[in-house]
């Protein structure tokens, strides 16, 4: 195990600033996750890592050696590609087999072998060990691929969004036992995905990423409640959050506001303070209600009481609780805004 | 009451198979014929492959291939009648005409140089193509558009239009018939396909694959081995068929550039002369043993041709 550091890495592509200045230090044992959406980034940041692109600028340490130079196999680091992870001429065995057969370790069979099955017991496929890796499942090759990069033990691993492409269920199985199986290993993780949920679950901390660069980066509690960026605030919230004009609500705002935030959460309905709007639409979810308000003629999206009678095309008070706006200058910037307890 | 069937875009009308089952089968016809005249006239016996009307039936006889293998003279009666009975049945058939066995013709040896030039010239155009598609496909090399137009434009004339610069060096350079000579000019014809066809099936690889393989410790040449031509084995197995039978069956440059030691069948088959002219039966003999190794070797690596392209392990 080991940590990482990242140190103003920016990678261009022709005109594309792939990854832009990014600083980022990574403790030994620790789980960090990057959030982006597609094109952010990410895959690169990892690739970038792993030796498999050379940064423009900037330099790259693992375990306190600069390995801005090295080749891949000098880095020691597994990866977990987004795609095409399993070498389909051979059997699951083969394949989770292979990284331990790299001439740099020099493993004995047996060693090979009791590995293997450990591994393959973790994730539960063994008794796939002898299928052609075409002749599996999504989940299971996901499994698979998980595995091959858990059989050696790797200085850091890295992973690029490992479940996107699994149905919800076995997404949100393999997600818990990802998290058992790196805080079994004490592994040094760096987990990149578009999926909130995956980063609020799994991640020691998040770093929000936003063409390139990183916005902020924060423990998951600290992410959500103390978000940096209104694009960060934007990035965590679902449904989306609403952002308004500082006198929609008639907030108190601190100088220099230009936008509030309000999550959907904090919006509330038929409280005497608020103001006077109407339900346009109300979708229900099952565990929560969505109600698309309109105040003033501003569209407010707003998490509702499941258990609420609310209806479509009804004249509601719309206010907002105490304490939860957030305010944002004309940069997207976070203005400290007096908290309770903060 | 019956409904029309459906059809998905995968299926087709009944009408439409029958069009194609008779097209295919027109097709195989149309070149199966002269394949199948070939193989006939060369059990004809001498003197049936030239009658006139063709016989279509009629008793099979190996003398073709005898005079193929033998060169033989021809004796006056009186010599034959006092010779000892014919020990073997290929004596038997020279002495029906008149004939006694004078020594092994040079087919063996043409077919030899033929199996030496074709195979070699095939096995390094498939090395050096390979190498150098994967390279065209993975790595930014300057130009790389312009190499690949170049090394493609080396096939846009007709060979024989640089026939006779050839020949001046390949005489200056003391190439002219020898083996390393046409297995040169063969590598040199054929690795611009094989470069073309082979950059085609690994660009379809993904890079992951070796990318995976280089970060858990293998260097770029173990991954390329151990990853990459594996799963490119079924466009090698193709590749290598197509330069196979380009090599196998060039006729122009080896009339021209070979004469004895390092003459390939082709031009040695059309000329076994017999008496009074041609001797078909023998040249279609010839012809006919020349089709089998290449026949064999294509059945040999039809199983990874038809093993088609696995895209099963990607994830969809
Ligand atoms: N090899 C490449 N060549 C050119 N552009 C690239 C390459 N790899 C990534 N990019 C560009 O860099 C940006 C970031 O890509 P990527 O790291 O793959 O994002 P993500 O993984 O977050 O979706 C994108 O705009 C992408 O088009
Ligand atoms: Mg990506």
């Amino acid at each position: 195990m080991a940590d990482i550091r990242i140190d103003r890495v920016t990678k261009r592509f022709g005109d594309v600033t792939a990854v832009n200045a990014l600083d980022l230090a990574i403790k030994d044992g620790e789980f960090v996750v990057l959030l982006g959406p597609t094109g952010s980034g990410k895959t690169t940041t990892l690739r970038l890592v792993a030796g498999l692109e050379k940064p423009d600028e900037g330099r790259i340490v693992i375990d306190g050696t600069d390995v801005t130079k090295a080749q891949p196999a000098e880095r020691d680091v597994s990866f977990v590609f987004q795609q095409y992870s399993l070498y389909p001429h051979y059997t699951v065995y083969q394949n989770l087999a292979f990284p331990l057969k790299s001439p740099l370790l020099k493993w004995s069979k047996p060693e090979i072998d009791a590995r293997v099955h450990e591994v393959a017991g973790m994730l539960h496929i063994e008794h796939k060990l002898k299928n052609k890796a075409t002749e599996l499942s999504g989940g299971e090759m996901q499994r698979v691929a998980i595995g091959r990069a858990l059989v050696r033990r790797p200085a850091v691993y890295l992973m690029d969004e490992p479940l996107s492409s699994l149905d919800a269920k076995l997404r949100a199985e393999l997600r818990v036992e990802l998290k058992r199986i790196s805080v079994e290993l004490g592994a040094t993780i760096l987990y990149v995905t578009h999926d909130n949920v995956e980063a609020m679950t799994m991640a020691d901390r998040i770093g929000v990423l936003n063409h390139g660069r990183l916005e902020q980066i924060a423990t998951p509690r600290d992410i959500y409640q103390q978000p940096d960026t209104i694009y960060v605030a934007q990035r965590l919230s679902s449904p989306p959050l609403n952002l308004v004009d500082p006198s929609l609500f008639g907030i108190e705002a601190p100088a220099g506001t230009s936008t509030v935030g309000v999550r959907p959460e904090d919006i509330t309905i038929g409280q005497p303070s608020g103001v006077e709007g109407s339900t346009t639409l109300v979708e229900r979810l099952g565990a929560e209600t969505v109600a698309v308000l309109q105040v003033n003629g501003t569209q407010i999206q707003a998490l509702v009481d499941p258990q609420a009678t609310i209806g479509e095309g009804e004249t509601v008070r719309v206010g907002v609780a105490e304490n939860a706006p957030m305010f944002f200058d004309r940069d997207g910037r976070r203005i400290d805004a007096p908290r309770a307890g903060g | 009451m019956s409904t029309p069937k459906v059809l998905t875009p995968t299926e087709s009308s009944t009408q439409l198979k029958w069009f194609a089952a008779i097209v295919v089968i027109g097709y195989a016809a149309i070149s199966l014929i002269p394949i199948v005249w070939i193989f006939m006239t060369a059990f004809k016996g001498t003197a049936t492959a030239i009658s006139y009307p063709p016989a279509v039936f009629f008793d099979p006889s190996l003398e073709g291939f005898v005079n193929l293998f033998t060169t033989r003279s021809r004796q006056s009666a009186e010599y034959l009648a006092q010779l000892p009975p014919p020990e073997t049945w290929w004596e038997e058939i020279v002495r029906q005409n008149d004939q006694v066995i004078a020594g092994p013709s040079p087919f063996f040896g043409r077919f030899l140089n033929s199996v030496i030039i074709g195979f070699g010239s095939t096995f390094i155009a498939i090395v050096l193509g390979t190498m150098a598609a994967y390279a065209f496909s993975r790595f930014k090399i300057p130009l790389a558009d312009d190499l690949l137009f170049f090394i493609l434009s080396t096939r846009m004339m007709p060979p024989v239009a640089v026939a006779i610069p050839i020949f001046l060096m390949y005489r200056a350079l003391g190439l002219s018939d020898t083996h390393a000579g046409m297995i040169i000019l063969y590598t040199a014809v054929n690795i611009s396909l094989a470069v073309w066809l082979l950059k085609g099936f690994i660009d379809e690889i993904p890079r992951e694959y070796e990318e995976a393989a280089m970060v858990d410790g293998y260097t770029r040449f173990q991954a390329f081995r151990k990853v990459v031509l594996p799963q490119a084995a079924t466009g090698i197995a193709a590749t290598t068929i197509f330069c196979l039978i380009l090599a196998w069956n060039e006729y122009a440059f080896a009339l021209l550039l070979t004469t004895n030691r390092a003459e390939t069948a082709p031009p040695f088959i059309p000329n076994i002369i017999g008496d009074g002219g041609l001797d078909w039966a023998a040249v279609s003999a010839g012809a006919s043993l020349f089709l089998l190794p290449v026949l064999i070797f294509t059945l040999f690596l039809r199983k990874h041709l038809l093993r088609g392209i696995t895209f099963g392990a990607v994830r969809k």
